[in-house]
């Protein structure tokens, strides 16, 4: 059982106020503890926590490049493994990272099955480098890369299903949380770190910067996407779903009003194909994960 | 300081960064109203927010940055955000 | 003890005996002999370490990077496309300072596609703060590889190291080969300590970024380490030598220099014909000699220059061009030499694993007598 007194996180990173990523590395490391090492991708996470000589890492940590997080900590595991040491291994790696320019090798690193954790935190787009479009990038989302204009809506591609492609790789623990419910993300990381083999995380961590809204909304917009169905909080063991958060469903709208990201399904004319477009992700979310509760009648 | 090997270094210098000049607002926290739930501190990305011996929270103003997730989530509204005096 | 080995065996044995605890590698033609053997080595408890078959050259790469920092002897090995692959990871890790070795049994880079050898991939990463060592023979690849780890992991270095030998030419052919035993390799090369590594117990931040205030000082402090490597490896060969009783201590090697008209510079396998080719233009009263570079990174600027000081002309073998330019080794020959009136001239040779005869040497020195270089050596005009 990891201290969760313990500040492996240290302040003075450069975060904007009210970043969910900073708060998901926190929170990362109070499930993790000590005897951990991270492995981290170039992004923003890796950029405001390690400005030379300040980092703000008290566990030991590596970055080397922006693709390559799965391959170094399948070499550090095997180093480990050779030297009798029982450190555990945390990737964290941006959704740019993950979804996209290293997928090579976190595909590979997956089917050798080595024994790390690998947490990919989400805010669903290349933040570091001004908010272009990944692969994570949800549907209608305005990036710069994929920005809303006169001929278009944003961005044109639903969200990778990453969950599930490792899932398929035969990944022992798959699970999604959010920074909106730290308590379930503490114990999933404390899960994922204890099941041997290679497991993943994703952990949704909105950007006020990115996504426009204020850095105080953090928590509440990250809690608007699991009640609309956007983000489905769920674990799956050995390939099978065995926990799913369940919710009262709101209308995705209530979701997608409050992020400049959206705006333009609203302003200056209400899209209400797009719009439903969006709702109907979010019904396939909910009937393929099975999150709605369902009300009794008395 | 010499220059460390490879652009390495230990842990501790970013405290060096006090973050707590970016603010804008400053969040001020009444014990009164406070019930010791300890979201506050769950969920500062920060980590600044320390338990005091009484039980109750504090922002370290050095590295508070003043985002404001502390006064939104506290579930007694026990945290004002106040612009700050300059 | 001598036996015939191919060159992949004798460099597969002579890697398993340093003891690496991550061997991490991706098969590429003309590398998979020696991955395959060290894999059969693993497979038998003759070597023990964790070998991780990679699903490309730049995670094979990328996993040393890991497994280095975290406390472990690495090897990886591989060439040409591989090589250029790696690219990123090869910057990368020796900017890390970690004390990587990967053999590189050169081979052209596409395109065209070739299998074939010629010194193109590992020359063209002559800017990276790799070290690179260019064998001869398969004794001198062999030993090449305890070297480098020495050398590698010497806390004044602390950079990685290409150990060359030409694919093919010397990765598949059979020579007799003096292999050290166990215990000879034992003591030649210690237990590696790492400078730093990772470890909960002395938590350490690797890899992080560096503001303008910090990069050009970093730079300097890698280039300074690569130049460093000079006097490392030149203390650590004259103990391989005291030991062993093979002298690789010379930067460079000088062939029949003492009263050379022609000097004839190169590097690696084509020495041995330009050897030959001398010894037989000597025998018709040609003064020829050759000065062969065998450290090519960190450059040996000093060396040359003083090796070169007299000779009328000088001829650069290049088996690899800098397209638009000439070939990379005449380049930095020239720029060693700088302020002396010396002919350096330029031929362009073996590329694609095109064979270089004696008459062909003899050819080259023809044409450097009538001042005629910086060319495609014998260009297949009927093919144009």
């Amino acid at each position: 059982m990891a201290d969760k007194n313990l500040e492996l996180f240290d302040a003075g990173h450069r975060a904007c106020g009210g970043c969910g990523a900073a708060l998901a590395a926190r929170l990362v490391m109070k499930g993790a503890g000590t005897n951990t090492i991270v492995v981290s991708s170039t992004g923003c996470m890796e950029v405001f926590s390690t400005p030379y000589p300040e980092t703000a890492w008290k566990v030991p940590w590596i970055h080397s490049l922006f693709e390559n997080a799965s391959a170094v900590a399948s070499g550090i595991e095997a180093s480990l493994k050779k030297q009798g040491r029982s450190e555990k291994i945390v990737i964290m790696a941006g959704d740019g990272a993950t979804f996209d320019i290293g997928m090579v090798c976190i595909s590979g690193a997956f089917e050798r099955g080595h024994d790390f954790t690998y947490i990919c935190y989400d805010n669903e787009a290349y933040m570091n480098t001004g908010i272009q479009r990944s692969g994570a990038t949800p549907y209608d989302a305005s990036t710069t890369t994929s920005p809303a204009g006169k001929c278009s809506f944003g961005n044109k591609r639903p969200k990778k299903d990453m969950p599930q492609i490792l899932a398929a790789h035969g990944a022992p623990y798959v699970a999604t949380a959010s920074v909106a419910y730290p308590a379930d993300l503490m114990q999933k990381v404390e899960k994922a770190v204890n099941t041997k083999g290679p497991c993943y995380l994703q952990v949704h961590a909105p950007c006020c910067t990115g996504w426009g809204f204020e850095g105080d909304q953090t928590i509440a917009i990250a809690k608007l996407a699991i009640e609309t169905g956007l983000w489905v909080n769920f674990e799956m063991i050995d390939g099978k779903v065995t926990k799913v958060k369940k919710v009262v469903r709101k209308p995705v709208e209530e979701y997608l009003k409050t992020q400049k990201r959206f705006r333009h399904l609203f302003k200056p004319k209400r899209q209400d194909a797009e719009i439903a477009a969006i709702q109907a992700i979010a019904d396939r979310n909910a009937e393929k994960y099975g999150i709605d509760i369902k009300l009794k009648k008395e | 300081m010499a220059l460390a090997v490879g652009c390495r270094a230990r842990p501790g210098r970013s405290r060096d960064n006090k973050t707590g000049s970016w603010r804008v607002f400053k969040p001020v926290f009444d014990h009164e109203k406070c019930s010791k739930c300890g979201m506050c501190k769950t969920l500062c990305p920060e980590g600044c927010i320390s338990e005091d011996a009484e039980g109750f929270f504090n922002p370290d103003y050095a590295y508070c940055k003043g985002c404001g997730i502390c006064s939104e989530e506290c579930p007694g509204e026990a945290i004002a955000m106040n612009q700050e005096e300059k | 003890m001598m036996e015939i080995m191919e060159g992949s065996h004798a460099i597969a044995e002579a890697v398993g005996k340093c003891r690496p605890q991550v061997v991490s590698a991706y098969p590429i033609t003309p590398q998979t002999h020696i991955v395959e053997a060290l894999a059969e080595m693993v497979a038998d408890c003759k070597l023990d370490a964790d070998y991780i078959t990679v699903e490309n050259e730049f995670s094979a790469l990328s996993a040393c990077v890991g497994a280095s920092a975290a406390g472990s002897r690495v090897y990886s090995a591989t060439t040409s496309q591989g090589l250029a692959l790696m690219f990123e990871v090869c910057f990368n890790a020796a900017g890390m300072r970690l004390p990587i070795v990967m053999s590189i049994a050169n081979r052209a880079l596409g395109a065209p596609l070739s299998i074939w050898n010629d010194q193109q991939d590992s020359i063209s990463l002559r800017d990276s703060g790799w070290l690179q060592f260019y064998a001869e023979d398969n004794q001198e690849a062999t030993d090449l590889h305890y070297l480098a780890y020495r050398v590698a992991e010497d806390h004044s270095v602390l950079l990685p190291v290409f150990v060359c030998f030409d694919g093919f030419i010397l990765s598949h052919t059979y020579e007799p080969i003096d292999m050290l035993s166990q215990e000879d390799v034992d003591r030649y090369l210690p237990k590696f300590t790492p400078y730093e590594r990772l470890d909960a117990a002395d938590p350490v931040s690797f890899g992080m970024y560096a503001t303008p205030e910090y990069y050009h000082e970093f730079r300097y402090e890698t280039d300074r380490a690569v130049k460093q490597a000079k006097n490392v490896y030149r203390k650590a060969a004259l103990e391989f030598a005291k030991m062993f009783g093979r002298d690789y201590s010379g930067l460079i090697e000088e062939y029949r220099m003492e009263d050379a008209e022609t000097a004839i510079v190169a590097m690696g396998s084509i020495c041995g014909t330009v050897k030959d080719a001398i010894d037989e233009m000597r025998e018709a009263g040609k003064k020829v000699g050759l000065v062969r570079i065998r450290v090519f990174r960190p450059f040996p600027s000093e060396e040359l220059a003083k090796a070169l000081a007299r000779p009328k002309r000088i001829a650069v073998l290049d088996k690899d061009v800098s397209l638009g330019a000439k070939g990379a080794v005449a380049i930095e020959v020239r720029d060693a030499l700088y302020g002396k009136t010396i002919p350096v001239l330029n031929y362009i040779l073996g590329l694609g694993g095109r064979d270089v005869r004696k008459r062909d040497i003899a050819a080259i020195v023809d044409l450097a007598e009538k001042g005629e270089g910086d060319m495609f050596y014998g260009l297949r005009k009927e093919v144009l």
